[in-house]
């Protein structure tokens, strides 16, 4: 009875509540990650108007633009909670599918935050140039990590499944994966109202 | 043994099934988000008046809400998962407001 209790714990990795050990570790990390773009987002607030003799946001925010790249980032919420979706089904085709296809369109978005950056640089924001731009470069740079680290995790997903090579419950490290990107997404929700949308 | 680990594999299928909405759902759900951004960006080019700070802050909670809810399954999650999500989130509010604060008050 003790060992099968014993088995029971282990080997799929459920804490004394029931639930997934791997899942409430992430929900907590994510829960961490709140904290980190909290005070990302209120440094930006704080210093947003303090634009010195650099260009304003007003000036070097291209709006449509983002708001297609926003849109992309949206709907691979999409794409990946249909991978998910696949996973639970075992289906591994789909699940590949979806997950490569989430990784292109969060790395379009990333190749548009570097198109933007570019473009903001030659208009004259550059990291030093005020602190609206540092604030500005900080937090959506650090946004643009995550969803690079996403995209990594994501292919690495895929390379695994495909060679078999992920042990244990599969569809739930693909819901692991996709509760870390989900997260950006939201993130992204918060940061495309605030400082794009809403003027300094 | 065999047996318990199977019935438990075959409880964690059922709860994933459980947890999760139909594909269909799903794409309503993004439609709606799709909508939501929409509306979003309409205000960059419509005049709202004194609606348009109401409206965007209204419209990015909504988003939030209904990808966390749905997308992230929160809704049909634990409500353990979702105390650790909101625990995170109401302290970074709260260090938001206290930061400005200090600066409201304390800025000569």
């Amino acid at each position: 009875m003790a060992d099968t209790a014993l088995h029971h714990d282990t080997s799929h990795g459920h804490s004394s509540t029931g639930l997934s050990n791997n899942k409430l570790g992430m929900w907590l990390f994510l829960g961490s990650e709140c904290l980190l773009f909290g005070g990302l987002i209120s440094t930006y607030m704080l210093y947003r108007g303090r634009v010195g003799t650099g260009p304003r946001p007003g000036n070097v925010y291209d709006i449509p633009f983002t708001s297609v790249s926003s849109f992309v980032l949206l709907m691979s919420s999409l794409t990946m909670v249909l991978a998910v979706a696949a996973a639970q089904k075992r289906d591994d085709r789909g699940t590949n599918l979806w997950l490569v296809v989430t990784a292109l369109l969060g790395s379009t978005f990333v190749g548009g935050q570097v198109y933007e950056f570019t473009a903001m640089y030659h208009e004259g924001l550059g990291f030093t140039t005020s602190l609206f731009g540092s604030s500005f470069y900080t937090l959506t740079g650090f946004h643009g990590v995550h969803v690079t680290l996403g995209v990594i995790m994501l292919l690495s997903v895929v390379a695994m499944n495909r060679k078999n090579e992920i042990s244990g419950n599969k569809s739930e490290v693909v819901e692991l994966v996709g509760l870390y990107w989900h997260f950006v997404d939201i993130v992204w929700i918060i940061i495309f109202t605030l400082v794009y949308l809403i003027p300094a | 043994m065999t047996t318990t680990t199977a019935e438990h594999t075959d409880h964690g299928h059922a709860d994933h099934a459980e947890h999760g909405m139909s594909i269909a759902g799903y794409i309503k759900i993004a439609a709606i988000l799709a909508v939501l951004t929409g509306l979003e960006v309409s205000t960059y080019f419509v005049d709202f008046g004194p609606a348009f700070l109401p409206v965007l802050l209204v419209l990015m909670c909504v988003k939030f809400f209904i990808v966390v809810s749905y997308f992230m399954h929160l809704k049909f999650d634990s409500k353990i998962f979702s105390f650790l999500f909101y625990t995170g989130l109401f302290l970074a509010i709260a260090v938001y407001v206290v930061a400005l604060s200090t600066f409201k008050f304390f800025t000569a």
